[in-house]
Order: C-alpha cells, then structure tokens, then sequence
C-alpha cells in the first residue's frame, strides 16, 4: 500500500515540477527591479515552508514517542527531520546565490540569515545524536527532546523578518500580510503552486525513509536474534 | 540586463534541482543498501538453524 502512495506521490510531484519548471522560466513575468535572479525565490520561499512543515511534524511526532513510546512516531520523527534538512539546504543556498546578486555577497550575518543557518545546524545535531546512540529507547527519548527544543529556533527564523529590522525582505505572501498584495498574483500564485510541488515531493521522501528506518528496525531485530542463537 | 543574472539565475536552480536530485539518489542507495543487509541476515539465519 504504501509502495502504491510513494509512487502515486512521484507520479504527480515529478510532471508537476516540470510543469512549474516550464512557467518559472517561461511563463511569469520578470520582476522590475531585481531581473530574472529572482525566479530563484520560487524554489528559496517553497524550500524554507516545507522545510518547516518537517520540523514541525517532527517536533508532533516527538511529542507523541515521548506520551506514548511509540517508535513509529520516533520513525515518522528522523525521516521528516532528514528530509525537511535537504529541503532547508536548498533554501540556504538558493538564498545566498540570491544574495551575490541582489547585495553583492554571499552571506550576511543578518538576523534571518544567522537563524536559518542556526536551525539547520541544530537539526544536523539532532541526526548525529542519534547516530551517537546505540540504545534505540534511550536515542529515540533524547533526539525527541532535543527535537522539542529545535522547534524554537524554527519559530525564530520564521519571525526574524518581524522581530528585527533585517537585510533580509519582508514577508510577501498575502496570507501572511494580512491580504495586503505585496506582489503581483500571478508570482503568488506560482509560489503556492511550487510550495504544493515540493511538498508532495517531500512526503514522497518522507515515507520512503520511513520504509528505510522500519527496515533498519527489522535489521536489527534479525541481528539480536542471530545473537541469541549463538 | 546584467549577464551575471541570468547566470545566476541558472546556478540557483540548478542547486535547487541538484541537491534533491541528489538526496533521491542517496536515499535509493541507502535503501538498495538496506535490503542487501537484510537478505544477507535472514539468510545467515536460516543457514544456522
């Protein structure tokens, strides 16, 4: 069953991406000021939210292990965590290739900036913690934790661009505007429509390396039992 | 327009491509990776038995 959703999942995210592809090069129009540099926000801004879209279901999922030690929700916890990693590295690098453009450098040691780079970092602490435990029980608890207390650092980064007067533009979408249009609907539109594509994506991924942790599970099994046989 | 724009332009989605592409690869690795121990367990299992 699952096998079918992962490939139903690649079925519609990989035309869909295509498709996006095609209207991001061809189809919006060009942004005034900044020039064609800035279709690299229809990847940064959809990269960022799905990114964090992972790190929350991880920080649900961890709260869950922890009421209910289940090692499902552990599981669903590291693979949306790697996953929402891969995504946040695209958002970090798309940024500062946006950035030599539109400010001249690649990196600024803006609020926005410093707490995406932070969040990242604490989420990759997270995967070598875990791969610093050998006691499943014990890793599971102490990366659920840590996962908690990583969500913060994903709230920050998603109000920098309120809290401080940052480098870094405003918020654009109109849902988070308050319905003020702050560009053009047709870019915003695109925005949602590359947001759904990398989401769909990112599921796939998410449940394909759920599959990988419950093999690895079995795995283990097998070899505990290998070793009380000898 | 700037020349280094386009270009850019082609770097950022060129990276936005080519890192997913390469986290799906490594995730088809890991997984052919996984299977391969598996099969190898269970059959070290059944030859002991």
């Amino acid at each position: 069953m699952r096998t079918k959703v992962i490939v139903g999942l690649g079925l519609v995210a990989g035309p869909l991406l295509l498709r996006n592809l095609y209207v991001i090069m061809f189809g919006v129009p060009d942004e005034m000021e900044q020039g064609p540099i800035y279709r690299i926000f229809y990847y940064h801004l959809p990269a960022f939210l799905t990114a964090a879209i992972c790190y929350l279901t991880a920080m649900v999922t961890s709260v869950l292990y922890l009421i209910k030690k289940d090692q499902r929700y552990d599981a669903i916890a590291v693979s949306a965590t790697e996953t929402g990693l891969a995504f946040a590295a695209v958002n970090l690098i798309t940024g500062m290739i946006w950035g030599r453009i539109s400010w001249g450098i690649w990196w600024a040691w803006d609020p926005r900036l410093t707490w995406a780079l932070i969040c990242w970092l604490v989420y990759f602490g997270y995967l070598m913690l875990r791969s610093a435990i050998d006691d499943p029980t014990e890793r599971a608890k102490n990366s659920a934790v840590l996962s908690i207390f990583a969500s913060a650092s994903v709230a920050v980064t998603w109000k920098a661009i309120e809290w401080w007067r940052t480098q870094h533009p405003g918020p654009v979408l109109s849902i988070r505007t308050g319905g003020v249009q702050k560009i053009d609907p047709i870019m915003e539109n695109m925005l949602y429509v590359n947001t759904l594509a990398l989401l769909l994506l990112c599921a796939m991924f998410v449940l394909i390396r759920l599959r990988q942790e419950e093999v690895q599970r079995e795995i283990d099994a097998v070899r505990r039992y290998a070793h009380a046989m000898n | 327009m700037d020349e280094r724009n386009i270009t850019f332009m082609f770097y950022g989605l060129a990276v936005a491509w080519g890192l997913l592409a390469v986290y799906a690869v490594l995730l088809g690795l890991r997984e052919r990776n996984l299977n391969k121990q598996l099969d190898t367990l269970k059959r070290m299992v059944e030859e002991k038995k």
